[in-house]
């Protein structure tokens, strides 16, 4: 197999030489460097402006920022961790890893995966420098209701519109690449039902992305002509509907969430199944749960929309579509722990990672389904119960388990053992500082606390307090995971092509790190 | 690695005791949801703390079998992992009792909620319009009409003087209620969606421009309720709390009486000469409670949002055009109409002293406004 490979290689060039490898390049290994590399410059910024709204929370009074400013500090924070950070992740990894795992030789459509990231640095460029244009940045959250974000809105919207629709662009492009790669470049005698489950998560987001990425763009299109061209889609005085924006934009939006969980569910399956050194529990149950979720996120939108004064008979069918989800997403976190159990576990970094992402996603999970009942929402909604609510999920829960994929195939892209030690320092401060951020802002939401305020009344200030501390200590700890990333890539331990004991899958056949082109030949799957 | 995780785990705990030990206010526990003084907020608190409970009992037997497992079945003790991968019984099992306690869970709420939702005339009834940045309540039965405003200082805001007991839950003119009397609030809005919430009667509406919302609430005990507006409207959506004063009927009845006799005052007061000096000094304060959100204290505005007001030639030279936009807005942009949110007499003033102030009384004619003016604008538009 490696002598087919190597003589592959004499007759092509391998990797171009210089800046013009990464501009240029085809190479799915390439395009998913460079997606990780990018989201995790965006997780940077975007976490630097959580710091700077931490920083102006620690205390009561305006001390660091003024209001507007904070305003686009939220936003932008927002805009930048939802479509910098974790959805350019998750693509980086299915770039890496999808070819591999189905042992294709690369993506299907490689030109039009390099246009999909090279457009991205552009919008976030767009995107980032509103912040020095006249007026300031977006300010109206990364929702961005109307008439706030239209009539009422600072005139760089338009910029952000654009950038949108590049965003969107880009993550169609990917899932097209994706949903292509899979159905038509698996191995011989790899059926669906045989896909690992990394490769059927990501199957699904795909899905969901070209469902509703184009809802996203039609909302920012009606946006800009109301903007621009005397439309009143959205302005009461023309006889338009503000209510008409939030059911568009969380169409898009509760899919959305589910972009940015369903393959964190497909890596935490791998992780917890390696380390634990046992066949995971009820793959078929775990496929149809994601299905289950991805189906049931079409019709659970309006639940962020309970007061916006919809029917009772909305209002309930809304509530229990809703809770619903519950039970796929309680068989999936069901199924984790049986195979956990009776296994034969190690704690390396990526298994701690993935143990974190299983308790703490079930309790924003919990919270979730506290969230769904509405008479209770009516007091929880736009409070800090839902910034801890949707943090949990997406800090400890998707950001979680992008690090512990790192970790886990980290050894395998570049041929090196990442050090351990300092693997488990960076998860264990990553674990105090989220729950040190995040757990008391349940407490200062059900006090009654809003969300999305630069100042507060006095009761809130001691948790307040607790959370920016943690906050801080979760951005240090990040720098650390550069460092041990970096030291990685430029040397240490070499590792072995199985990388872990017990680990499955075709990408742990190929050499570490694994040639420039593989599976140049398809393997045979039994 | 133990002792590297264990210095720093006591010397961040040392470092957090330090800080917390600083802190002025001990308020650790505010930690739960109000119960509030209706019967509704009661119910609400109580189907709040049943899905707790619930969660927790869920979290505490999930946990425990993971915890175990993680304990028990290390490669150390438990060299030979088991084979089993799927048990189709235990996987219906684990399908159908979550649907069961989820079926527990929204037959109360459900009821709860129906009971919300009976919604009917109130024997008072309150149109409630949020505004960037403030809440008007119109009173449709007993015609007292207010705009209510923070009054919580800058300075306090701005960290120069100490901050007070309700620092950002304090307003000019809370909105008065009766007790044992059904209200019902019409919820609606001028410009952005705002949201109307007070945490005591488990309220929280959606103020939308061209939708009106409905809630209701019966409230037993006199006393003074505070919240906030909870969606983003714009810079100063951290600073429009919602007071709401409870009292007895008979306040109640004094209370309008008192402020119809007001209304009826301050239309006199538009008769009274008045100098420019008496017009910028009130004028200054109309100022600052309306309109430095936008404009500044300095009356330089924000470049590219909000105009400057200092050296403007409307404000300078424009005296028509600067009634106008006062009183009719401009279309557009986040500048409203003040015409229902001033009377004639501080409307006259603020314009009077924006023409005197930032050194424009200089620049331009700076001719004054008084209050007779507005009375005039007003009527004139009547006739057109």
């Amino acid at each position: 197999m490696s002598a087919v490979i190597e003589s592959h290689d004499d007759h092509h060039h391998g990797p171009a030489k210089g800046l013009t490898r990464w501009l240029f390049t085809t190479n799915h290994k390439d395009i998913g460097t460079l997606y990780l590399w990018f989201s995790f410059a965006m997780f940077l910024i975007g976490g630097a402006m959580a710091l700077v709204i931490r920083a102006e929370l620690f205390q009561p009074g305006m001390q660091i920022v003024e209001p507007e400013f904070y305003n686009q500090m939220l936003t932008l924070h927002g805009l930048i961790m939802v479509f910098g950070a974790v959805m350019p992740a998750f693509v980086g990894l299915a770039n890496w890893l999808v070819p591999m795992m189905v042992g294709a030789p690369d993506m299907a459509l490689p030109r039009m995966n390099n246009l999909s990231f090279w457009i991205l640095p552009f919008a976030f460029l767009m995107m980032l420098s509103s912040l020095f244009m006249e007026g300031g940045a977006p300010n109206f959250g990364w929702t961005f209701y109307a008439p706030l974000s239209t009539t009422y809105a600072p005139p760089s919207v338009t910029f952000f519109i654009f950038s949108v629709h590049i965003l969107g662009a880009s993550s169609i492009m990917g899932a097209i690449n994706v949903i292509v790669t899979i159905m038509n470049m698996r191995a011989p005698g790899m059926t669906l039902m045989k896909m690992p489950l990394f490769v059927w998560s990501w199957l699904i987001t795909a899905y969901l992305l070209i469902a509703v990425m184009p809802v996203l763009a039609g909302a920012v299109t009606m946006m800009l002509m109301d903007i621009h061209f005397g439309t009143s889609f959205f302005n009461a005085a023309g006889g338009g509907d503000p209510v008409l924006f939030q059911h568009i934009f969380w169409f898009f939006g509760h899919p959305e969430v589910y972009i940015m969980i369903l393959p964190a569910f497909g890596i935490v399956s791998h992780i917890i199944s390696t380390f634990s050194r046992k066949e995971l529990f009820g793959y078929s149950s775990m496929v149809w749960a994601m299905v289950s979720i991805a189906i049931l996120s079409f019709v659970v939108w309006a639940h962020h929309m309970f007061t916006v004064g919809m029917p009772l008979a909305a209002e309930l069918f809304f509530m229990w579509a809703t809770m619903l989800i519950a039970v796929p997403t309680g068989v999936k976190v069901f199924n984790w722990v049986a195979t956990m159990f009776r296994g034969s576990i190690t704690y390396e970094t990526p298994m701690l990672f993935a143990i974190a992402f299983v308790v703490l996603f079930t309790i924003g999970g919990f919270s979730g389904l506290m969230l769904a009942i509405t008479p209770a929402d009516f007091q929880y909604h736009d409070t800090y119960f839902v910034v801890a609510h949707f943090h949990y999920v997406l800090v400890p829960g998707a950001i979680f388990s992008i690090m512990a994929a790192v970790y886990y195939w980290l050894p395998k892209w570049c041929g090196n053992m990442y050090d351990e030690r300092l693997g488990r320092l960076h998860f264990w401060l990553s674990f105090i500082g989220v729950n040190v951020t995040f757990f008391p802002q349940h407490f200062i939401g059900l006090a009654g606390m809003p969300r999305r305020i630069p100042d507060y009344a006095l009761q809130f200030a001691d948790w307040n307090m607790v959370s920016t501390v943690g906050a801080f200590l979760f951005g240090a700890s990040q720098i650390l995971f550069l460092f041990i990333v970096v030291r990685t890539v430029m040397g240490g331990k070499k590792a072995t092509p199985e990388v872990w004991e017990g680990a499955q899958g075709l990408e742990w056949t190929v050499d570490s790190p694994p040639p420039y082109h593989t599976f140049s030949t398809p393997p045979e799957v039994k | 690695m133990f002792n590297i995780r264990s210095t720093f785990i006591s010397s961040f705990t040392i470092f957090l005791g330090l800080i917390l030990s600083q802190s002025a206010f001990a308020e650790w526990n505010a930690l739960n949801m109000t119960e509030g003084v209706t019967d509704i907020s009661r119910e609400v608190f109580g189907l709040h703390m049943f899905i707790f409970w619930i969660v927790v009992a869920i979290g505490v037997l999930v946990f425990g079998v993971m915890f175990y497992s993680m304990y028990a079945h290390t490669k150390k003790k438990n060299p030979e992992p088991a084979s089993f991968h799927e048990n189709t019984k235990l996987e219906i099992l684990w399908t159908v009792i979550p649907f069961v306690i989820l079926i527990s869970m929204a037959v109360p709420a459900t009821n709860t909620l129906q009971k919300m939702y009976a919604d009917e005339e109130g024997d008072i009834n309150i149109q409630v319009v949020g505004y960037q940045w403030k809440w008007e309540y119109k009173y449709l039965e007993d015609g007292v009409n207010f705009f209510s405003n923070l009054t919580t200082d800058q300075d306090e805001i701005y960290n120069q003087t100490p901050k007070g007991e309700h620092y950002l839950l304090e307003v000019d003119e809370p909105v008065v209620i009766p007790t044992g009397k059904r209200i019902r609030f019409l919820i609606t809005a001028n410009d952005v969606i705002h949201s109307w919430w007070v945490p005591d009667f488990a309220i929280k509406q959606d103020a939308i421009p061209g939708f009106i919302n409905t809630a209701w609430t019966i409230v037993d005990e006199p006393g003074i309720y505070r919240g906030q507006c909870t969606e983003l409207c714009g810079k100063n959506h951290g600073f429009m709390p919602v007071v709401v004063r409870a009292v007895t009927p008979e306040d109640y009845d004094l209370w309008v009486a008192e402020k119809k006799q007001a209304a009826f005052e301050l239309a006199q007061l538009t008769e009274k000469d008045w100098t420019m000096e008496e017009l910028v000094a009130k004028g200054e304060g109309v100022y600052q409670m309306n309109c430095v959100a936008c404009h500044q204290v300095n009356g330089a505005g924000i470049p590219g949002i909000f105009p400057a007001l200092a050296g403007s030639d409307i404000v300078l030279n424009n005296k028509p055009r600067n009634v106008e936009i006062l009183m009719e807005g401009v279309q557009g942009a986040a500048m409203q109409s003040f015409a229902n949110q001033l009377s004639e007499v501080d409307m006259a003033a603020v314009i009077t002293y924006t023409r005197r102030a930032w050194g424009n009384d200089a620049k331009g004619d700076g001719e004054i406004v008084v209050p007779k003016e507005i009375v005039e604008y007003k009527e004139n538009k009547i006739k057109i």
